[in-house]
């Protein structure tokens, strides 16, 4: 018996040993194209990230430039930009994510509470068109809201008989307009997620509550809101992972790239936008690598605490 | 009792619905407004602001723009002809990759999915990506550049990885032992039987390119090359640019020293209409599709 069980396992590791046989052969054919787009334009932008210790400029090109060493990475944490860039990147992603998933979760159980099919389908269609919108078509819209001279909230506050706001270059609202824009788009498709994961529980639950009496809040906050925790668990996870990447569309096309509002919209994203354009590559280059670096450090720690507490809910 | 209580669920729910109403309103109302400015007369709304039914219903918007129309069309077909190809081809390739990473079978399923999974958690950041880009692949102000710098995602590679192992390995296995070619088994078995996750990431990924402004903001100059949304973007920042689109004055009109004042408020919105609606109408139709979508990406592969 053991005789013939090693003899097999001999057999398997000489065949394993002959190396690829003709369906592995096909298969890495056809996972070519995207390896070799992955290498091409994700690999190799990774070993771009050198330009962060060099000098760059656009005539010597990525080896001709000169090594500068730390030098960047001095240039801009020594510099007042480094502090506000990543207090306004973090803070907003975590404004965002608090402020969307208290208002999307709000949203699903009040939905849950809806009978009529015809009306739930005519709230969530309402709800989600502005998920179908890119930030530039948003950007109109907030331009007919905050207008100074034509906009409808000035109008509507000199019809109060108060003082008109000039929008674009008051920094003190924007932390508001930034979070309400935000939520905005995003809570109807989210929305959409947790009232789908509300629709599986069990019906029989309800009932029981209902028969012992309880309100419609008290189920609500003791039936529904328990079974949406997994998902606002893996929800919260990806976007702890991503804390330090903004969504340069809101935080560029919003403010409308007003220099004055830069303190409190100015994110890592537009700023390394604006180095492309303006400033030293060299630096921004550097910025972008920080990024990426504490943006990688975050996602793996995110996941290895998840996988402490509950391994269900982890990515990797 | 039993009345009180049914009065009082009764009132909850009216409750509720009132909520959403003002709700569901404050996501319609906006799209209202950029209709009527779209049709205001431009003099009235410079006075008295923007408003939700206009003052006095004007088409001069829209006549400048139909009289003015050669830049719209050029971005209608930079933005069609990117977004379907790039869609295409990316679904191609990417399930083409998904396929081999989702059988067990596969001698480098491991390495190879972690190659892919590792572009999810770091990336090298816009100036790597834009000196490789403009210096060395040559691919500032074209149109590939739409195409290939965007042609696959980690993401979606794993989203359909997580739905082709749903397939049934024992009717993969069988036309192995028949003798059919991975290439036959992909094209003849595996991409029909994919056809809802197809959809789903496609027409996730045709919004995404439809909606793109970000890379005609970082490679393109050529305005004939400028994508929709860019196009939209440069419009509401752009005075000027407005201006010099619009310098074919609507039949009728004779303009013989420069006095005739351009819409230019009421234009922006006209053409904002023109080239947002048709997409905005049809996009909300494939809505579960969209769900759909994004909720087998929700679940861990």
């Amino acid at each position: 018996m053991q005789h013939i069980d090693m003899n097999s396992q001999k057999k398997i590791k000489h065949n394993r040993k002959k190396g690829p046989n003709k369906c592995d052969i096909e298969m890495l054919i056809l996972a070519l194209p995207a390896l070799l787009f992955f290498v091409i334009f994700h690999y190799i932008p990774m070993m771009g990230v050198v330009i962060a210790f060099k000098d760059y400029s656009y005539n010597l090109g990525l080896f001709g430039s000169k090594w500068v060493g730390l030098r960047n990475f001095e240039f801009f944490f020594t510099s007042q930009d480094a502090w506000m860039l990543t207090r306004n990147t973090v803070g907003y992603a975590v404004l965002f994510l608090v402020v969307g998933t208290f208002a999307s979760v709000f949203v699903a159980l009040l939905l849950n509470e809806i009978k009529s099919k015809a009306a739930i389908k005519i709230y969530q269609t309402s709800m989600i068109l502005p998920y179908f919108l890119s930030w530039v078509i948003v950007g109109y819209i907030t331009y007919v809201l905050f207008n100074p001279k034509l906009g409808v909230l000035n109008h509507m506050l000199a019809a109060l008989g108060m003082r008109e706001i000039d929008w674009y270059s008051e920094t003190k609202y924007w932390p508001f307009i930034l979070t309400i824009v935000n939520t905005w788009k995003a809570v109807g498709m989210n929305s959409i997620f947790y009232y789908s994961s509300l629709l599986s529980v069990d019906p029989a639950l309800y009932e029981a509550a209902e028969i012992d009496g309880a309100t419609r809040f008290q189920r609500m906050l003791s039936i529904s809101l328990p079974s949406l925790t997994p998902t606002i668990t893996v929800l919260t996870i990806l976007a702890v992972g991503n804390i330090f990447r903004g969504d340069f569309g809101l935080f560029f096309q919003i403010p409308r790239n007003v220099g004055v509002l830069y303190p409190v919209t100015d994110i890592i994203d537009t700023y390394v936008y604006r180095g492309l354009r303006f400033g030293d590559v060299g630096i921004t280059a550097a910025v972008g690598l920080f990024q990426s670096v504490v943006g990688m450090v975050t996602v793996i720690a995110t996941n290895m605490i998840v996988n402490k507490i509950n391994p269900e809910n982890a990515m990797f | 009792m039993k009345s009180t209580l049914s009065k009082r669920k009764g009132r909850e729910g009216l409750l509720i619905h009132i909520f959403f109403v003002i709700f569901t309103l404050s996501f319609v109302v906006p799209f209202l407004f950029v209709i009527s400015i779209s049709f205001s007369n431009e003099e009235l709304m410079n006075s008295y602001g923007y408003k939700l039914i206009p003052m006095q219903v004007d088409f001069t918007a829209y006549k400048y723009v139909f009289n003015n129309m050669q830049q719209i069309i050029d971005s209608y077909k930079v933005t069609a002809f990117t977004s379907i190809l790039g869609t295409f081809a990316g679904l191609l390739i990417m399930s083409m990759v998904a396929y081999p990473i989702a059988m067990n079978s596969f001698r480098y399923k491991k390495p190879i999915t972690f190659f892919i999974f590792f572009t999810m958690i770091f990336g090298g950041g816009l100036i790597p990506s834009y000196i490789l880009i403009t210096q060395y692949l040559g691919l500032k102000d074209s149109v590939w550049v739409y195409i290939f710098p965007s042609l696959a995602n980690a993401w979606n590679i794993m989203v359909l990885k997580t739905f082709f192992k749903g397939i049934p390995i024992s009717c993969i296995e069988s036309s192995r032992i028949d003798g059919a070619s991975e290439f036959r088994i992909f094209l003849q078995i595996i991409l029909p039987l994919s056809k809802p996750a197809l959809a789903s990431i496609g027409l996730l990924t045709l919004l995404s390119r439809w909606n793109d402004w970000y890379t005609c903001l970082i490679y393109i100059e050529s305005k004939n090359l400028f994508s929709l949304q860019f196009l939209l973007q440069k419009i509401l920042m752009d005075a000027e640019f407005v201006n010099n689109m619009s310098r074919n004055l609507p039949g009728g009109m004779i303009d013989l020293q420069n006095l005739v004042k351009i819409p230019t408020e009421s234009m922006r919105f006209a053409m904002c209409i023109i080239a947002a609606g048709p997409m905005l109408v049809i996009f909300p139709f494939f809505q579960k599709y969209f769900t759909r979508g994004l909720t087998i990406g929700s679940v861990k592969g």
